[in-house]
């Protein structure tokens, strides 16, 4: 699983579904695993809004831009998107998107669109511990889970919770 | 999931009016507030003034002192939230490093956050958090090391790993898995941004793949699929490790936590593929240890989920790089076809994704997919189209080449992405290049690519056009049809419609209708100037075609009909702004009066006289070196390029050869022509240039005989052949009937399905035996379904290649230098004389090979005498001369020395030398009398130009390194006011001695002038570079300066520490700043641990202090500077030793230059 080259991104936005919505109403999330410059950044993030939503229903989740490649899973209005090298394995990287999405699925409760644009820094540290340096750290989503929320209660209270085994 | 979601949406008016349950915080914060704030806006500019206002506020807020820790976080959180709308806040971020430094741990999350989303990797603010993390990474409570292991694996400035190196390494043995974890995903991290940084931590990730938490384990295969990418040879004998953990894996003995739907570890299985397909490359007895296991991931994979699929397509890879099994093969084929054949999309693509891997190997499989692989052509998704032609791409033979070029460029017709054009295009033109059936067909199919590509085209493609044509093929005759009809086409182009062709088409339209306009007869020039001449009225052509149009004119314009549009010309554009078109309008008008003098100008001739170019291009060394000394990184020559961008690319190269681009250096070029670049593969084109016209069979007849010892793959290719055969006659008259097929014969499969949509069928199968034609495995079927035995053309390319290796001598590579150096008897003998008269002046102009170094045999033992007895200045005096007259005494010795005296350079000094260059020749009777018994490096020329030329070496005395620069003059005049000036950042230099006139500082004419520098090191460092210029003034009075630059290594300021061992272990105890590491061992010698330590006191001048059974101790000092210690201790195997010394640095570097010294033999 190799995404170091590219970034990792949540992407959600308006159901209005014009063009001006998609860019004044994101709650966007977007994590780089490698250091690109704010242009390309700006860039690819246009390009793929586009791509994405542009694409006929039923269609392949996969896209190719420029050189690489992009996986897209859609959860209703929720598109997540990561673009990787050529190389890797497309099958997985969507798994590594669903895993994520079971993740919050778990942390929030039910999920939906506003937890996490009220609270895109819990996305954020869920994803970091879920991620690291584009690599999978952790795939056990009981032990992110409980990270996280621990993590929320007091500081005390978490050092108890390290010292319990994981597994 | 999905429903669940639409739920909430259905609920979202509701939801944002009022707050929502209990453990979900606060759409009535300020975030939120600000959040509902910009939903309800109804303009762009209405959101910008609102971010501006908060944006304001929270500046306000962030920089007044009474704000709390936990105001700060909120206020982060909401600059987070206006960065990422796209909006500046970086007034913030030096306020998200110090919540990350004075927060407590919760406060600390969002600061580290903030930093790691606002800062990139070279922002200069991440300075400020390095000490942030070290401070957290000490600190007691384990959530806070998390979080500073995590920041470090997001964003760390790679110039500060070394400081918390250590630290991280210690994290290493922590009791808690998840602090390993991400420790060693730290390290990963580093590995990826500064491998060299990290290397010395091998052997702890091996410990790191032994743990006994499987997550810490799957960490540490990160790093080792990064490593073995890099030289699989190291790590073979992890293997069976790696074996086994799949097989634990697969047979489910993990914790039931690493299931994934039910899937023991996905993501561990794939990694563990993945090293698996690198390790058992090429390597049989490898590949037959992963055959049961690999076996049995495919056999356990059969679930109904995308996962399975995952981990089949990786086992798919992995089956097909390894060393091949008959077994598996057939069942990975097996799986291929189930992907392909799926309804499923994805899995379709990647169905056509493994083809495109696999068919190189196996071309049977396309064959027997061919159906699918049509209908894949004509998909709605353009990902599968795309995908399908990269596949038809690569089984591109000589009898299929229309059929699939035209595929090509019906996809290039309709494409609107820029990326996809250009490599299309370039896919295109190399086809057409390499298996162009026909001339008329190769001008038609660039003419469409120049048309469709237009102007973002690779420059190299109309470039290697040219010279194709320029150049020919093998008969003249060819030669001239392929001009012909090239010069036809072009005329009726412009008779068409000439502004709607793409300023690189008009270019390479000009130059061809300006070479070869003469060979239509009954053009006449004046015609061809007319149709040329509208060309520069257009609006949209810019001046550089303008320029190929005039110079077309220019080459044609004879005679007075020419001249009238001539001045008919320069009556309209006269007036141009543009001065190169306006100097070119007047050349154009002088030229057509004066047929004598454009005869003269311009020979008429049929563009194939050589000019005699300069290849070197030594004229240009001036200012290479001046670019190099400003920082510009060495030039490598493009197949390296194309090597190094290839490596990384690792699923495109493996199982083919690289096509190497042709050889950039040839020496001729033809007539009028501007050579540039020669058409370098595009995209992946290197993948398939290795099938050759009929190699496309020949090349599989090779697979099978590896492969096919079962048999099954000669009897999948023979059914749809067969089927064909058979059915050839009445198929044949269905098509000339249906009338749409192309001109090419072609033949169709049986009809499966009579019905409504039988035609459409039938086109397709038409198809498909158009495209599939030639993949059997039996080399005479493919003509046989063509109908007729179609004599395979060499493609375009192979003329051009056949020069390239021609002028093979000329190209960096080891024979070049063995063939322009194997001398004549006659060259070595003027060198001897040379040498015996010690004349170094003539000498200059001999290119022999004569000495360049003393040989290896006479320069390391006096290095290690210097070293062990410093007191005795080398008794048998390694004076150059008898090393030079050893190559007049035999020739054959010539080979050999060759290669000894570049590993003395390596083991003396960094920079690569060229042992032949003559102004080292005979350099040695000019060193100072004092200096001559002592050890020194190579004498390395440092820059030259056209009167004087530069060497140097550099000279260890026991207590100074010294810089010896050699100015020869070789010219007649003296080179006045000379002056040499040398900085270096590590380096403190200074002149101990001057040229021989020390007042006067000018280098008479037909002499030498030697400059001492004595160099001190300042700050140890592996490399040091000495930055110089030299400058003067020529016999004319004009001062010329020349840059150079010179690299010196840590062991030329090492110098041995004679002590005693009770005072080494004085001085143990002083000192500080500790490294360890484990060095390999000389292992084959009798007495390993003595020959390691003697190799080093030779190759590093370090003084053995004593040796006591497994155990040695060696002691060094840096020149005028601090001494190192080194204890040395075999163990297990390899050499561990632990450094110290007063500067930290120092043993660091030292421990490079003992790898190094070690590694080499």
């Amino acid at each position: 699983m190799r995404m170091r080259r590219y970034y990792f991104k949540e992407h959600n936005f308006n159901m209005k579904g014009d063009l001006w919505g998609l860019v004044r109403l994101p709650a966007p999330g977007e994590s780089w695993f490698t250091p690109v410059s704010e242009r390309y950044k700006r860039k690819v993030i246009r390009d793929m809004t586009m791509m994405v939503v542009g694409r006929p229903a039923r269609s392949c989740n996969f896209l190719q831009w420029r050189d690489l490649k992009i996986k897209d899973r859609r959860y209703a209005s929720l598109y997540f998107c990561v673009g990787m090298e050529s190389e890797d394995n497309e099958l997985l990287t969507l798994e590594v998107l669903h895993r994520y999405v079971e993740m919050l699925d778990k942390y929030f409760g039910n999920v939906c669109e506003l937890d996490l644009i009220f609270n895109f820094e819990k996305a954020y540290y869920i994803l970091d511990e879920f991620l690291m340096g584009g690599e999978v750290l952790e795939t056990s989503k009981i032990d992110i889970g409980v990270a996280i929320e621990d993590a929320d209660v007091l500081q005390e209270t978490l050092e108890e919770y390290m010292s319990k085994p994981t597994y | 999931m999905s429903d669940v979601v639409e739920r909430t949406l259905t609920a979202l008016p509701s939801l944002l009016s009022s707050d929502p349950s209990p453990g979900r915080p606060s759409s009535t914060s300020k975030l939120g507030t600000l959040i509902r704030g910009i939903t309800e806006l109804t303009s762009k500019h209405d959101e910008e003034k609102l971010i501006q206002r908060e944006l304001v506020s929270i500046k306000e807020q962030v920089s007044s002192p009474n704000t709390t820790m936990r105001q700060m976080k909120e206020l982060m959180v909401r600059a987070v939230y206006c960065e990422m709308l796209g909006y500046e806040a970086s007034f913030s971020y030096i306020h998200a490093i110090k919540l990350a430094q004075q927060g407590t741990a919760l406060d600390k999350r969002v600061g580290y956050l903030a930093v790691s989303l606002f800062l990139n990797e070279s922002h200069e603010l991440l300075l400020l958090l390095v000490n942030t993390v070290l401070k957290d990474l000490q600190s007691t409570n384990l959530i806070e090391v998390c979080m500073a292991l995590t920041v470090v694996g997001q964003v760390f400035p790679k110039d500060m790993i070394p400081a918390i190196l250590p630290m991280v390494e210690e994290k290493l043995n922590h009791p808690k898995e998840i602090i390993r974890r991400k420790a060693v995903l730290a390290l990963y991290k580093f590995y990826l941004i500064a491998p060299n940084q990290v290397q010395h931590i091998h052997s702890k990730f091996r410990k790191a793949l032994c743990d006994k938490d499987p997550g810490v384990m799957s960490a540490s295969l990160h790093i080792y699929l990064e490593m073995v990418t890099e030289k699989p040879e190291s790590y073979k004998d992890l293997v069976v490790s790696f074996v086994t953990i799949l097989k634990q894996v697969v047979g489910g003995k993990l914790p039931i936590d690493f299931n994934y739907h039910s899937v023991p570890a996905p993501w561990l299985q794939i990694q563990l593929l993945r090293i698996l397909s690198l390790l058992g490359k090429n390597d049989r007895s490898t590949s037959e240890m992963m055959y049961e296991v690999l076996d049995e991931s495919l056999r356990r994979a059969e679930m109904n989920h995308n996962i399975t699929y995952a981990i089949l397509f990786e086992c798919v890879k992995t089956i097909y790089t390894i060393h091949p099994k008959a077994e598996l093969l057939e069942k990975a084929a097996k799986c291929i076809g189930n992907f392909v054949l799926s309804p499923k999309i994805n899995l379709k693509y990647l169905g056509l994704k493994a083809l495109t891997y696999v068919v190189q190997q196996d071309a049977n499989l396309a064959l027997q997919h061919q159906m699918t692989i049509i209908e894949c052509l004509d998909h709605s998704d353009l990902i599968i189209k795309r995908e399908t032609l990269e596949l038809l791409f690569r089984i591109t033979n000589g009898q299929n080449v229309k059929v699939i070029v035209e595929k090509l460029l019906e996809f290039l017709r309709h494409s609107k992405d820029d990326y996809v054009t250009i490599d299309l295009g370039g896919k295109v033109t190399e086809l057409a290049e390499k298996y162009a059936p026909d001339n008329s067909w190769f001008i038609r199919t660039m003419n469409t690519v120049f048309l469709l590509v237009g102007d973002q085209m690779q420059p190299d493609i109309p470039n290697s056009f040219l010279r194709l044509l320029s150049e020919g093929f093998e008969s003249a005759e060819e030669d001239q049809q392929l001009r012909l009809l090239a010069v036809d086409s072009y005329v009726s182009l412009l008779q068409e419609q000439p502004a709607r062709l793409p300023q690189r088409f008009l270019q390479v339209i000009s130059w061809v209708l300006g070479e070869y306009s003469s060979v239509k007869e009954g053009l006449e020039p004046a015609t061809v100037l007319r149709l040329l001449a509208p060309l520069l009225d257009l609006r949209h052509c810019s001046s550089e075609t303008k320029s190929w149009v005039l110079a077309a004119m220019t080459k044609l314009s004879a005679g007075p009909a020419c001249l009238s549009v001539a001045q008919e010309l320069a009556e309209r554009h006269g007036g141009s702004l543009d001065t190169t078109l306006r100097q070119k309008l007047h050349e154009l008008q002088h030229l057509a009066s004066d047929a004598e003098l454009l005869r003269r100008v311009l020979p008429c001739s049929d563009g194939l006289e050589s000019l005699e170019v300069d290849s070197s291009l030594s004229f240009l060394d001036g200012f290479v070196s001046e670019a190099l000394a400003a920082g510009a990184a060495p030039y490598k020559p493009p197949h390296q390029r194309q090597e190094e961008l290839a490596q990384e690319k690792a699923l495109s190269v493996e199982p083919y050869g690289l096509s190497l681009p042709l050889s950039l250096s040839s020496s001729s070029i033809a007539g009028r022509l501007s050579p540039t670049v020669l058409s370098m593969s595009s995209g992946l084109s290197g993948n398939s240039t290795e099938l050759s016209p009929k190699g496309g069979a020949l090349r599989l007849e090779g697979v099978t005989r590896v492969w096919g010892k079962e048999g099954y793959l000669a009897k999948a290719a023979l059914k749809p052949e067969e089927a064909a055969k058979t059915e050839v006659p009445c198929t044949l008259s269905v098509l000339q009937e249906g009338g749409s097929a192309p001109r090419t014969p072609v033949v169709s499969l049986p009809a499966p399905a009579p019905g409504p949509s039988l035609q459409a069928e039938r086109e397709k199968q038409q198809l498909a035996s158009c495209l599939f034609v030639g993949l059997g495995s039996q080399g005479a079927a493919g003509p046989c379904l063509m109908g007729k035995a179609e004599p395979t053309r060499h493609g375009f390319r192979k003329k051009v290649k056949g020069q390239g290796s021609s002028s093979g001598a000329r190209e960096p590579s080891g024979d070049s230098a063995s063939s322009s150096h194997s001398p004549s008897p006659l060259s070595a003998q003027s060198a001897m004389d040379n040498l015996l008269c010690s004349s170094p002046l003539d000498s200059g102009s001999t290119p022999s090979p004569a000495d360049s170094a003393p040989s290896p045999a006479d320069s390391a033992p006096s290095l290690a005498d210097s070293a062990t007895s410093p007191v005795d200045p080398a008794p048998h005096l390694p004076h150059d001369l008898p090393a030079n007259n050893r190559p007049c005494d035999a020739q054959e010795d010539l080979t050999e020395d060759t290669d000894t005296s570049e590993t003395v350079v390596e083991g003396n000094s960094v920079a690569v030398v060229d042992p032949y260059d003559p102004e080292s020749l005979c350099l040695s009777p000019h060193l100072p009398e004092e200096l001559c018994g002592l050890p020194r490096s190579e004498f390395r020329p440092l820059c030259r130009d056209a009167s004087l030329v530069l060497s140097a070496c550099c000279v260890r005395t026991d207590h100074s390194s010294l810089l010896v620069v050699f100015v020869s003059n070789a010219s007649d005049s003296a080179a006045r006011g000379f002056a040499l000036q040398m900085t270096s950042g590590d380096l403190e230099v200074s002149r101990v001695r001057g040229g021989p006139e020390e007042e006067e500082e000018h280098v008479e004419g037909h002499s030498v002038a030697v400059y001492q520098y004595s160099l001190v090191p300042t700050r140890p460092s592996v490399h040091m570079e000495l930055a110089g210029r030299a400058s003067y003034q020529r016999p004319d009075g004009e001062p010329q300066s020349t840059p150079f630059s010179y690299g010196l290594s840590l062991p030329d300021f090492i110098r041995p520490l004679s002590v005693s061992t009770e005072e080494y272990g004085r001085l143990w105890l002083a000192s500080s700043n500790d490294t360890k590491q484990n060095l390999a061992l000389l292992s084959q010698e009798p007495d390993p641990l003595r020959a390691t330590l003697h190799r080093l006191r030779d190759r590093l001048q370090l003084n053995v202090v004593d040796i006591i059974a497994s155990e040695g101790i060696v002691a060094c000092q840096l020149l005028q500077g601090p001494p190192c210690l080194m204890h040395c201790r075999l163990n297990a195997g390899c050499l561990a030793v632990w450094l110290r010394s007063s500067l930290p640095e120092l043993p660091d570097c030292l421990l490079y230059h003992c790898q190094r010294a070690l590694a080499q033999h």
